[in-house]
């Protein structure tokens, strides 16, 4: 039997304040992150432009800039994306007389003339600002909207306690996550926040594992205190924690360095939520459940309402 | 105790397993670019077939083949470039109005597999193309619903004999002004006949009466409603006109159509087919050359008249004011060449009415002269510096050619007066009927081939890695039970394409994501699975009671994880966007189908190797 963590007993609740400590300073790290750096939102949210064109050899990023100036397009931001010889121009949503997309056909026509090698047009994203203003709306409501649904769903499956213990890992998670993006100014799109939401998903899976044992522990075990009874549940549970995060987080690498610059954001926002969201389970949720004062009493009426659920193989 | 399989599970197991095999099978084969002849009320006559085939031979393009499917031909070609010039020989050598030539990928899987399963249906961030979000200007809708009552209205005043009125729309609202308050009121219950859509208000002053009116709350939700579907219908045609196959024209919202053109490569031409409003217009013209010029030079244009110019040199020309044929009349329309000057001719078919009203025009006019007048209407939006919308309506009303009428003209006849190009695309537009209402783009997205080609194989190859790593850890730390679960793995990512191939669902850069984190994420109930099981052996039972209590007692925990993770799945879905909801299909499809593979699937397979062995020790 292969054991990277064997049967453990690492006391876990006993190192709680100094875990409470951790969780409270990146928090706030990540809301001042977010309130003062602010998030480097992409065009989906902000209306914009965004062209991707390939050359066949090095671009020069110089010389695109000053031919897109003498155009008097719009101050266009030039990069590379992801090698030498692709690259990314963005501009703001135009304004005054500009015509909506037809702004991609003047930024080609005044690149291909200039250029001996080819141009290919790789990516055309035009969003106008009230479908950026829609989009940040509607994302942030499905952020809530998850959290809710969540929270009535444990409160059924669970106990109060526990549904809000794992709400406050979950908020503890994506404040953390979206605050690297807003520290280090990585680009905040579409795809990052799809990421946020399946880091919800997959932080929750974590935290109902563990719940799932102390609840099967206040049932079970005859003796011991609710601290040491969440001790031994999330002891239990350790190595299954490990080695789950562990081949998520290959996959994920894999999706990183593979995937191509599109996606690189993407799993780097998962892979810093999975991260978290394994901590969080371990030392967020269960210590708030056990700072409300959870007892063997809770546990009583929803044993019966689990009872015949649980029958299910 | 044994755990042994009953025979229906291994039945049941083996019908999934061999049926997602063959669903999932032609995504290996991939697609072939590929041109579709069809025809397009009628199915493809022998001649239509056969004039659209050789003028592909005539590209000489290498390894063509053709699949001859009885109602269209489909024409096979080696690369994207030979399948454009392909789709244009065949466009200009068949009669568009009746035969199409459309771009398309179709399965390359050997014809027997073709007959069972499709491949899955890749998104546009996969094998390029165009997504655009159009707005539909609901308030020029509106305001056009009420003008068609202005002209109602002044038909019924004139029906009445009332002398001294104003009807005109203003403001936002129908208004009528009347001299004396005895006809207001006596026009009002007319009104109020006729226009049950209307809200009427009325008010007089010293001098007049007035009505005003606007569309009650539920014929503007009618109008919006009708302005959408027709302006959906409009787009759809004016797609299928342009040659697209698996076009995606979807109503999202009230005001929003979304319309995804697959293949496509150029937006500028996409744009301006789908978003014009070009049409024609036959009227007779008024006058002589001298009043021409003397209206032009501000000597009064006649009150039954209209001043146009030419399109060619920009000199005036008068036109009645009555309309003999419009654009909505015109049934049908293709593009030629005038069989004795060789000019570029626009060939028009009219309908039934169209047809009667220009039969007694003519008859009436023979040694007159009738004009073309060709109508173009473009909104431009642009964006002020506080972010609001700014239209810049951009109209063109030109008159194309007028000519002597010099016999009676009834179905079908041709207009020259245009530029080839011209004559091509506005012979498209009247095919496909007009826009109701304008409409802008609020949203853009391009993909060109050479990233599409770059996302499906780094999506691919991240996918493989992460495959391979996680199944050769779980073989590493678990061993025997380890491989299961990895067979499992492996059955969970072919179950998956082959569901999304059953739906015909779409994959997306996001979905292959989608895809990856299930990988990564499913192994998690057999994880689940054995860390019991190996509780159970070190707590001294026995190998069958350890397998058996393993599986019970992990699965309530494994269906609570999935169900949440199944809400955040349902509520991405629900944020709607197209590449996003991808990511939302393929992780929720994952996490169903892992609950069989991981569960049921290596339960079965455990039991045949374990199933009868004695003792305290597992290979875990």
């Amino acid at each position: 039997m292969r054991n990277l963590i064997g049967e453990s007993n690492y006391d876990f609740i006993g190192h709680r304040r100094p875990a409470m400590f951790l969780s409270a300073a990146l928090v706030t790290i990540a809301l001042l992150a977010i309130l003062i750096r602010g998030l480097n939102f992409g065009v989906d949210f902000t209306g914009g432009f965004t062209i991707e064109v390939g050359y066949e050899e090095t671009a020069n990023i110089e010389h695109i800039r000053e031919v897109l100036a003498a155009a008097e397009l719009p101050d266009a931001s030039v990069q590379n994306f992801g090698s030498t010889t692709d690259v990314l121009i963005r501009m703001a949503p135009p304004e005054g007389d500009v015509t909506g997309s037809a702004l991609s056909d003047d930024v080609l026509g005044a690149l291909k003339p200039t250029s001996e090698s080819e141009i290919k047009m790789r990516r055309v994203e035009f969003v106008g600002p009230q479908v950026g203003e829609e989009l940040r709306e509607t994302g942030g409501l499905a952020v809530l909207m998850a959290l809710f649904a969540i929270v009535v769903y444990i409160w059924f499956r669970f106990e109060k306690k526990f549904s809000v213990g794992s709400v406050l890992a979950l908020v503890h998670d994506v404040i953390i996550t979206v605050g690297v993006f807003a520290l280090f100014q990585i680009e905040f799109d579409l795809t990052i926040l799809a990421a946020i939401l399946a880091v919800i998903g997959y932080s929750l899976n974590d935290t109902i594992v563990v719940f799932d044992r102390i609840r099967e522990n206040f049932r079970t075990m005859r003796r011991g205190t609710p601290a040491e009874i969440m001790n031994a549940s999330i002891n239990q549970t350790l190595s299954r924690t490990v080695i789950t995060s562990l081949t998520t987080l290959l996959v994920l690498l894999s999706l990183f360095i593979f995937g191509g610059k599109i996606i690189n954001g993407f799993a780097l926002a998962l892979i810093i939520g999975v991260i978290i969201g394994t901590y969080s389970s371990i030392f967020v949720a269960s210590t708030t459940v056990l700072g409300l004062g959870i007892s063997k009493e809770d546990m009583m009426p929803v044993e019966k309402e689990g009872a015949d659920l649980d029958d299910i193989p | 105790m044994t755990n042994a399989n009953p025979l229906w599970k291994i039945l049941l197991l083996a019908l999934v397993v061999v049926s997602g095999i063959v669903l999932a099978l032609p995504n290996i084969f991939g697609s072939d670019y590929a041109v579709q002849i069809s025809g397009r009320s009628a199915p493809l006559t022998e001649d239509n077939a056969f004039l659209a085939k050789s003028a592909i031979n005539s590209g000489g393009f290498e390894g063509v083949e053709f699949r001859d499917e009885g109602e269209q031909v489909i024409a096979i070609f080696a690369n994207q470039d030979d399948q454009q010039k392909a789709q244009e020989l065949v466009t200009r050598a068949v009669e568009p109005a009746f035969t199409s030539a459309a771009m398309n990928l179709v399965s390359a899987s050997p014809a027997w597999l073709r007959k069972i399963s499709d491949p899955m249906y890749l998104g546009l961030d996969l094998r390029g193309g165009i997504h655009f979000l159009y707005e539909v200007d609901m308030d020029e809708a509106i305001k056009s619903a009420e003008e068609r009552y202005v002209s109602d209205w002044r038909r019924i005043v004139r029906e009445e004999g009332i002398k001294g009125f104003k009807i005109q729309h203003k403001g936002g609202e129908i208004s009528a002004r009347f001299n004396v308050e005895a006809d207001r009121d006596r026009m009002l219950d007319l009104y109020r006949q006729e226009g049950r859509d209307l809200d009427f208000k009325t008010s007089e002053d010293d001098k007049y009466g007035y009505i005003t009116a606007n569309l009650n709350e539920a014929a503007v939700t009618a109008e919006k409603t009708l302005v959408l579907e027709q302006n959906i219908a409009t787009l759809r045609n004016r797609v299928n006109e342009l040659g697209v196959s698996e076009p995606v024209i979807q109503q999202q919202g009230l005001e929003r159509i979304v319309v995804q053109l697959p293949g496509i490569q150029d937006p500028t031409r996409a744009r301006a087919i789908l978003g014009a409003t070009a049409t024609l217009e036959y009227r007779l013209v008024h006058g002589s050359p001298t009043t021409w010029a003397a209206a032009s030079s501000g000597g009064g244009v006649p009150a039954d008249a209209r001043l146009y110019k030419l399109k060619e040199d920009g000199s005036p020309i008068l036109l009645s004011r009555d309309i003999i044929v419009t654009g909505d009349q015109i049934k049908d329309a293709s593009a030629g060449f005038d069989q004795q000057t060789s000019a570029p001719a626009v060939f028009v078919n009219l309908d039934g009415a169209g047809a009667k009203r220009m039969q007694a025009v003519t008859q009436e006019n023979v040694g007159n002269l009738m004009a073309v007048v060709y109508k173009e209407n473009r909104v431009d939006v642009a964006y002020n510096e506080a972010g609001e919308k700014v239209y810049n309506e951009v109209k063109t009303e030109q008159v194309i050619n007028y000519a002597t009428i010099n016999d009676v003209l009834s179905h079908r006849f041709q207009t020259t007066g245009l530029g080839g190009g011209e004559a091509a695309d506005l012979a498209l537009l009247l095919r496909a009927g007009s826009l109701k209402a304008p409409i802008n783009i609020v949203e853009e997205r391009t993909v060109g081939p050479s990233l599409g080609a770059d996302n499906i194989r780094q999506g691919f190859l991240s996918a493989v890695v992460g495959l391979i790593v996680v199944v050769l850890f779980m073989a590493w730390y678990y061993r025997v039970f380890g491989m299961v679960a990895g067979a499992a793995l492996i059955m969970n990512v072919v179950l998956i394409v082959a569901v999304l191939s059953l739906l015909q669902a779409t994959l997306t850069l996001p979905g292959i994501a989608g895809i990856v984190l299930t990988t990564g994420m499913a192994v998690d109930a057999n994880v689940l699975i054995f860390e019991r099981i190996r509780e159970e052996l070190r707590s001294g039972s026995s190998v069958q009671a350890a397998i058996s209590a393993g599986y019970d007692k992990a699965f309530t925990t494994i269906a609570d994880a999935n169900i949440t993770t199944l809400i955040a799945a349902v509520v991405l879905f629900s944020l709607g966007t197209g590449a996003i909801k991808g990511f939302a299909i393929t992780l929720s499809i994952g996490i169903l189908t892992s609950m069989f593979t991981a569960i049921f699937g290596s339960r079965i397979i455990i039991n045949a190797i374990y199933g009868g062995k004695r003792g305290k020790a597992l290979a875990i």
